[in-house]
């Protein structure tokens, strides 16, 4: 009878973690399927072509996504991190720690739409234009709470005994939550970052009117600026058969760069970690 | 060289729980010194009012003198300066899960800005020599992480990072509670040859380690120290009934 019961735990979560990684495999599947006949080395190389031209790529588009999640990284992580050691390490209890958690979990549940909108509102009205950084805040501010809970959550779980080690040495506290506790949680708070991030980058509707998309190249922050999901929309709404063709392309590029960024992270923060360090 | 401690009229509190009571006595420098009694009497906190570490938790407040040395803890200077001279061992191992071997035992030096990257080799291994587990890991230094040792290898790491802040104190609190014998007799060793240079004031569960290891040993009950005396007096002649009952096994 207990073998029994082993065995159909073990069958249970089997069957769990298929239904798990299943969709990601059917839709990965299925965008390989569908895009992976549009992929060329104009795909990378050229911008999009007026209708009717055949050919044309999304370069502009996949290098405006590089740019603009960086400005968005640069804003929500430094941000994001500092809220998470502030609600773990030194507002805790406080009502203001309170209030900064409570504030959090409903941006995290702010629709997507409405991030755009305060971001249009915050930076394209006062500057009369769309622009690259409008997109960046927009995308930035979205990765706020996530990064922020997920620091506070890392933060908490280094043991006791390891903070107490440190402030037995007679180092500081500041010291000590810089160098042991943020040390200590940082694998996390990496993951917690690149969840964000992923999040983010696939994101159009909060793009749809700060970075607004451009069909040439643009390196510059303060002009309208393309990117990945905004050009997948804008070509997937289109009636035309090659413009669907692409943007099947572009949402297989999408996935493929997130997955290489997520791992190229994990790749350099691994290096340098000692055996058997937990 | 360590100093001596004098305690007078130290009252520490958790929230309204009254845990040390009107606790006087005087701790001989270079002598180990065992603290005994059951669970909750206050021996814990005791010893964490000698570095300060009882202020910590945002509850606890303390009242009264320690003078470590001829310094005044509580009101000569700020707690991380008396807590780089009086060292502590907790009960359970707890190196830096992040840190290399070397680096744990220079943490105290390294995160309070000490950077002569030859004196800390020197220092690592003074360190680890005198916590005798120089021998066991010096290969491994910078390689290996200080969880992935033993049990008692972490204890002993944990000692070696204690000292490598030349303090003059060692507090250490039940510090192989959670180990095996043997790894319980390395430390007691160890102990045995520190005392030459630390005054080592020693938590303990065990009465047999208090024995074997302390000049002297305080009996600790419900917050109050009970008898202060030689280690050989409290286990053969103990002078209240209270010692008595507790080093016979009559409770607790």
């Amino acid at each position: 009878m207990r073998a029994l019961t082993d065995h159909a735990v073990t069958v249970l979560a089997i069957l769990a973690t298929l239904i798990v990684v299943t969709p990601l495999l059917v839709i990965f599947g299925y965008l390989v399927y569908k895009g992976a006949s549009s992929l060329n080395v104009a795909f990378f190389t050229q911008t999009p072509k007026p209708v009717g031209e055949t050919s044309g790529g999304m370069a502009n588009a996949i290098l405006g996504s590089a740019l603009v999640l960086a400005l968005a990284s640069f804003i929500g992580v430094p941000i994001g991190i500092g809220g998470g050691v502030y609600l773990a390490e030194f507002g805790r209890g406080t009502k203001l720690a309170n209030a900064v958690r409570f504030t959090a979990d409903v941006l995290n549940g702010v629709p997507s739409i409405v991030m755009g909108l305060a971001a249009y509102s915050l930076v394209v009205i006062p500057q009369h234009h769309f622009s690259a950084f409008a997109g960046g805040v927009a995308l930035g501010i979205m990765m706020i709470p996530t990064v922020c809970r997920t620091t506070e959550e890392m933060l908490l779980m280094v043991p006791h005994a390891v903070r107490e080690a440190a402030l037995g040495l007679g180092v500081p506290n500041w010291r000590s939550v810089l160098s042991i506790s943020v040390k200590t949680a940082s694998p996390g708070i990496i993951t917690g970052c690149m969840l964000a991030f992923a999040r983010v980058a696939g994101e159009t509707a909060p793009l749809l009117f700060t970075a607004l998309g451009n069909q040439f190249w643009s390196m510059n922050l303060n002009e309208p600026i393309a990117a990945l999901p905004l050009q997948i929309y804008v070509y997937a709404l289109s009636p035309y058969d090659d413009w669907h063709r692409l943007a099947w392309g572009g949402a297989l590029v999408l996935i493929i760069l997130i997955v290489l960024a997520v791992s190229l992270v994990r790749w350099v923060t691994s290096r340098g970690v000692l055996k058997g360090a937990s | 060289m360590g100093v001596g401690i004098a305690v007078l009229n130290l009252n520490a509190w958790y929230g309204a729980n009254h845990t040390l009571q009107d606790i006087n006595l005087n701790i001989p420098a270079n002598h180990v010194t065992a603290l005994i009694g059951p669970s909750g009497c206050g021996k814990s906190t005791f010893v964490r009012c000698l570095n300060r570490m009882h202020e910590t938790n945002p509850i606890a407040r303390v009242t009264g003198t320690v003078r470590i040395g001829d310094l005044d803890i509580y009101r000569d200077c700020k707690p991380v300066q008396i807590r780089r001279r009086v060292g502590m061992v907790f009960q359970r191992p707890n190196p830096f899960p992040t840190m290399s071997i070397y680096d744990n035992v220079c943490a105290g030096l390294k995160l309070n800005g000490y950077t002569n990257r030859r004196a800390l080799d020197e220092i690592v291994e003074r360190s680890l020599k005198a916590s005798a587990l120089w021998d066991e890991v010096k290969d491994d230094l910078k390689k290996k992480s200080g969880a992935s040792l033993s049990g008692g290898q972490q204890q002993r790491l944990c000692i070696a990072r204690a000292l490598a802040v030349d303090p003059e104190v060692l507090l250490m609190d039940e510090p192989a509670s959670a180990l095996d014998p043997v790894s319980t007799a390395k430390i007691e060793d160890l102990i045995f040859e520190l005392k030459s240079q630390y005054t080592i004031v020693i938590v303990t569960h065990n009465m047999q380690q208090a024995a074997r290891v302390a000049e002297k040993t305080g009996f600790f009950l419900n917050g109050r120290m009970v008898e202060f005396d030689s280690t050989h007096k409290i286990f053969t002649n103990p002078s209240d009934k209270r010692t008595e009952d507790y080093i016979t096994g009559r409770f607790g």
